[in-house]
């Protein structure tokens, strides 16, 4: 179990160092986001106080999108020179593998995010330092949510021919609970109106979606690893 | 043998359901509030009841594969989850009938709705991921784990008319408790009974091509090999 942890963490800071030295991903993920930002703007020409209503929903299609471009990356990276099979030959076991890559791509969609979250605030004069703990909260809840179904189906797909386009069929069907609830979560906390009982329902919601995931995806990474 | 029983099956699910249409609209009342539309009844629910049930047995069969990595499983899995998605969507389209109706829209989106267009999506995934990939050990396993994570929304529309504080259009709960006539009970018995009968003989004749195609492929590898 220690040392399952233990190559859990060299193999995050592993894709870590080289995403954050190649920025291969992360650079392609933010400059998306920030492009897919200034197309709202023309396809939703609103005023200041409607734009509020749909703050959440447009913020989490964003991240949504740059983290489809992340996760796509994390199995991927290791098929040239068949470093896949040597990390699945190696002694680590495979929810350590897993595990590792999804705390590697939580922390990089994690920093697209942040880089997003000011532009965004400023592209649309929404403030969203007005309640910076519990949007912090659904940030990482949300995000945890996104990367951790999102690996594993990269998993399932790093074989499949057209890997790029079958990731995206696959993950925003089965995020769409998680993003329901964050979207929604989002929106209540920058107009505001935080404390109502359906904002609970979300918040429980958001917290379910992770543990069940992220309990389903560790036991079947084995599966999917050794074919 | 089988390819006979598989008829049977199919011919029996056309009888019953044949003579469940001429019961539904020759000999019940119009409803008091809804008036005919609400006929469907007797198609829209049995097509998820039965597609639910072939979703579990698919669920099943995915989780017998990963543990036996018999392909047997994996063919049921497929067939099963073919014709389950088909029966979504003659719900799908019923309901978006009836809603035309009675809610003057096809389309609303309450959670009811969501969760089932969610659920025909995933497993439309599966389908889709499928054929994508070319070797059979693979295809099998991968898709075995996309049935397991996709059935995860099957409960969500279970719930998503049974929990106390959401907000739905849909109608609630009629079945086992009494709210339904007992008049309805019969036809709606009858049109379970002419789907599963119907459905079941459709899995069969997907098993059928399945495994024929699994024998063909083994054979395909043995020429190459010679």
């Amino acid at each position: 179990m220690k040392q399952g942890f233990r190559a859990a963490f060299a193999i995050a800071k592993k894709d870590l160092r080289t995403e954050l030295r190649t920025k291969e991903s992360i650079n392609a993920a933010a400059s998306f986001a920030v492009v897919i930002l200034v197309l709202f703007s023309f396809a939703f020409p609103l005023e200041r106080d409607e734009f509020y209503a749909i703050s959440g929903g447009l913020l989490w299609l964003v991240y949504s999108f740059a983290g489809a471009l992340i996760v796509n990356r994390g199995f991927a990276r290791e098929l040239p020179n068949d470093c896949l099979d040597v990390l699945i030959a190696s002694p680590a076991p495979g929810w350590a593998i897993f595990l590792g890559k999804a705390v590697a791509a939580f922390f990089l969609l994690l920093i697209v995010e942040l880089i997003c979250l000011p532009v965004f605030g400023l592209f649309y004069n929404i403030r969203w330092t007005g309640s910076v703990g519990p949007l912090a909260l659904v940030i990482v809840l949300a995000t945890w949510g996104i990367t951790v179904v999102g690996t594993a189906f990269s998993a399932v797909t790093v074989n499949v021919r057209v890997r790029e386009l079958m990731l995206p069929v696959l993950l925003y069907p089965m995020i769409i609970p998680l993003l329901l609830g964050a979207m929604g979560l989002t929106t209540a906390l920058f107009s505001g109106e935080s404390s109502s009982g359906d904002n609970w329902d979300s918040f429980r919601l958001l917290i379910a979606f992770d543990a069940i995931y992220t309990a389903l995806a560790l036991y079947l990474i084995d599966f999917v690893l050794i074919v | 043998m089988r390819e006979k029983a598989t008829w049977l099956l199919a011919l029996l699910g056309a009888l019953v359901m044949i003579y469940n249409l001429h019961v539904i609209f020759t000999g019940l009342p119009d409803d008091a509030l809804q008036g005919m539309i609400f006929r469907i009844i007797f198609i829209h629910v049995p097509a998820d009841l039965v597609a639910d049930i072939f979703y579990t047995v698919a669920l099943v069969t995915s989780i017998m594969f990963l543990a036996k990595k018999n392909f047997l499983y994996d063919s049921i899995t497929v067939s099963c989850i073919e014709v389950a998605t088909m029966l979504i969507l003659v719900n799908l389209v019923t309901g978006s009938v009836w809603g035309r109706n009675q809610w003057g829209v096809w389309w609303t989106w309450d959670l009811r709705l969501t969760t089932q267009l969610m659920k025909f999506v995933l497993y439309l995934g599966y389908l889709i991921i499928r054929p994508a990939i070319s070797e059979p050990t693979q295809r099998a396993t991968m898709s075995s784990i996309v049935a397991i994570f996709a059935y995860a929304d099957v409960p969500m529309v279970w719930m998503a008319i049974r929990l106390p504080n959401v907000r739905t259009n849909h109608p609630s709960p009629v079945l086992g408790n009494g709210k339904m006539a007992a008049v309805y009970n019969a036809p709606f018995g009858m049109g379970m009974l002419a789907l599963l009968l119907f459905g079941t003989a459709l899995v069969l004749i997907r098993l059928h091509q399945e495994t024929s195609q699994r024998e063909i492929d083994s054979l395909r590898r043995e020429l190459h090999a010679i």
